[in-house]
């Protein structure tokens, strides 16, 4: 571990910080294009939590500890993930800190207590935003624990960084099972990210949502982390999906120009992969959160036949 | 070890693991028309495949199986299919006797069964495409399953028809394909077959009312 490492670690940090929110903003401009409404200004998040940060902090009466704290704990999840996924470089000091399954458990981690302190204050839509949740959650972790056993078994290590490392140096082969694997990946992260088929971001309906009804009770700046914190996910997935599925273009060791090359690929992978996210949410409905299962069940589905088929077709010597 | 498989192979891979896809789609589909459609692609796929088989292993009489599977079950058997949907007018969603999840869990299930029984069988063959034996069996599997638990008509032609893509699957990456006599005579077999079940269809909708098979188990008259 080097001093430039370190801060090349800070860099990408402080980059996932402020990139997050431009994706969720592109993300919502694509959106809007897509759909001929006129869009909302690229910086409408930055402006969002400006806002948030400057207003006051109201608390219910039976507000517990728990429910000031967990908005810092998912923000730190999610700044932790963000930090151990290679956004920049698969050299970086945080990078052998957790391993892929670890990283899984640290959204689980934020998962559980976002659903807590969504329950702590007793309203019923807090309690019901935070058992949508945990369905949704229980039913997309194992899907992707078996996309990243896939990727695991082709680059023989749970480490993200060297997955990383093997599937950009390999020579182009056409994995059936990356394939599968990278299907099963776009369904997890569309239920994650509390998106189209399963979620709604931008709904005010009570009855239909899941991430808007466990925040509900939040106000100022716990509100901003919260939704800061949301923007982070996307952005921990978008950049996990492209290190697994196209990692070219991430720098390795800590040489000063792949590092720079890699900032402009970053956001160009990004704002293609923002721009499709916008696609598929406009062309898709709003599934009946009875159906959620089944659209989870489809992405498991496709995680074990991705896992299948390599043991079947890829591994001959 | 995976950078030693050349890249014709790699697409047969490619195109067996879309048929197994798309055979797990049938399996999930809801309603009639959508369902032909995966059929016809299922079929477009596998000509594909065969076509590459054909290529790599210069076998002539391939290409003439795969202008066969085009012709029939990419082409003809989903139009007389889409034929008999418009004719009977059938509307409703196809409805299974378990429920989509059940089924999809019970797919998995037999494709491990057929994976893992296809495993020994494969590494006999020294066809460059054995390993997508597995695939056909579980496709095969999968059509099988379909034919049990769907409970209309037409769905249970189109997994019959299914189970005949898998056959044809086994037997191009197994043994680079069957003899043409028995190609074509199976060609011929289906075509027939589609045709008598189209007149059935009729027959069956004539006396009940309804495409559900399930009427047939009664016996008596009423």
């Amino acid at each position: 571990m080097s001093f430039s490492g370190l801060l090349w670690q800070l860099f990408a940090i402080v980059l996932a910080l402020a990139l997050a929110p431009l994706l969720t903003g592109w993300v919502n401009q694509c959106r809007a294009w897509m759909q001929n409404r006129s869009a909302p200004p690229l910086l409408q998040p930055y402006y969002m939590l400006h806002k948030l940060f400057l207003k006051d902090v109201v608390l219910a009466h039976g507000a517990s500890h728990l429910f000031r704290f967990a908005p810092f704990v998912v923000f730190g999840c999610m700044v932790l993930a963000c930090a151990i996924i290679p956004t920049l470089s698969t050299d970086l000091p945080l990078a052998p800190a957790a391993d892929t399954i670890a990283l899984v458990g640290v959204f689980g981690l934020a998962r559980i207590f976002i659903s807590l302190a969504a329950m702590d204050i007793g309203t019923s839509f807090g309690s019901l935003g935070g058992r949508r949740e945990m369905l949704v959650g229980f039913l997309a972790e194992p899907a992707l624990l078996m996309v990243i056993f896939t990727t695991a078994m082709i680059s023989q290590s749970t480490s993200v960084a060297t997955i990383v490392e093997t599937l950009a140096h390999r020579d182009f082969i056409i994995y059936p099972s990356m394939a599968f694997a990278g299907i099963a990946f776009t369904f997890v992260s569309f239920a994650e990210n509390a998106r189209v088929p399963v979620d709604n971001p931008a709904t005010h309906l009570e009855l239909t949502m899941i991430h808007e009804a466990m925040i509900l009770e939040y106000s100022g700046r716990h509100l901003a982390l919260i939704e800061w914190a949301a923007g982070l996910k996307l952005y921990a997935y978008s950049c996990l999906g492209l290190a697994l599925f196209f990692p070219w273009g991430i720098a390795e060791g800590d040489s000063m120009f792949g590092l720079l090359l890699a900032i402009p690929v970053l956001v160009a992978k990004l704002a293609i992969g923002g721009a499709l996210l916008a696609g598929i949410e406009s062309v898709n409905a709003k599934v009946r959160i009875f159906r959620a299962p089944e659209f989870l069940g489809t992405a498991f589905l496709f995680a074990v036949l991705g896992l299948l088929v390599r043991l079947l077709l890829e591994t001959r010597v | 070890m995976s950078a030693a498989i050349p890249l014709s192979a790699q697409l047969i891979n490619l195109f067996a693991s879309v048929i197994l896809l798309l055979a797990f789609a049938m399996l999930a589909q809801r309603r009639v028309l959508p369902l032909i459609n995966l059929f016809a692609l299922q079929g477009l796929t596998l000509c594909l495949s065969t076509l590459v088989v054909a290529f790599t292993t210069g076998q002539a009489h391939l290409y003439g199986s795969a202008a066969l599977t085009l012709v029939l079950k990419a082409i003809l058997l989903p139009w007389i299919l889409h034929r008999l949907v418009r004719k009977l007018q059938v509307k409703a969603d196809v409805e299974g006797l378990i429920n989509i999840p059940a089924t999809m869990i019970a797919g998995i299930v037999l494709v491990m069964i057929a994976f893992n029984v296809a495993l020994p069988i494969s590494q006999l063959s020294s066809a460059i495409s054995r390993g997508t034996l597995g695939i056909a069996l579980a496709s095969v599997m999968l059509a099988f399953l379909m034919m049990i638990i769907r409970t209309k008509a037409i769905p249970q032609v189109v997994g019959f028809l299914a189970m005949e893509n898998g056959l044809f699957l086994a037997a191009t990456s197994a043994t680079y394909g069957m003899p043409m006599v028995v190609e074509l005579g199976i060609a011929l077999d289906v075509l027939v077959g589609v045709i008598i079940l189209g007149v059935f269809f009729f027959q069956i909708r004539d006396q009940f009312d309804s495409l559900d098979i399930r009427h047939l188990e009664k016996l008596k008259e009423r």
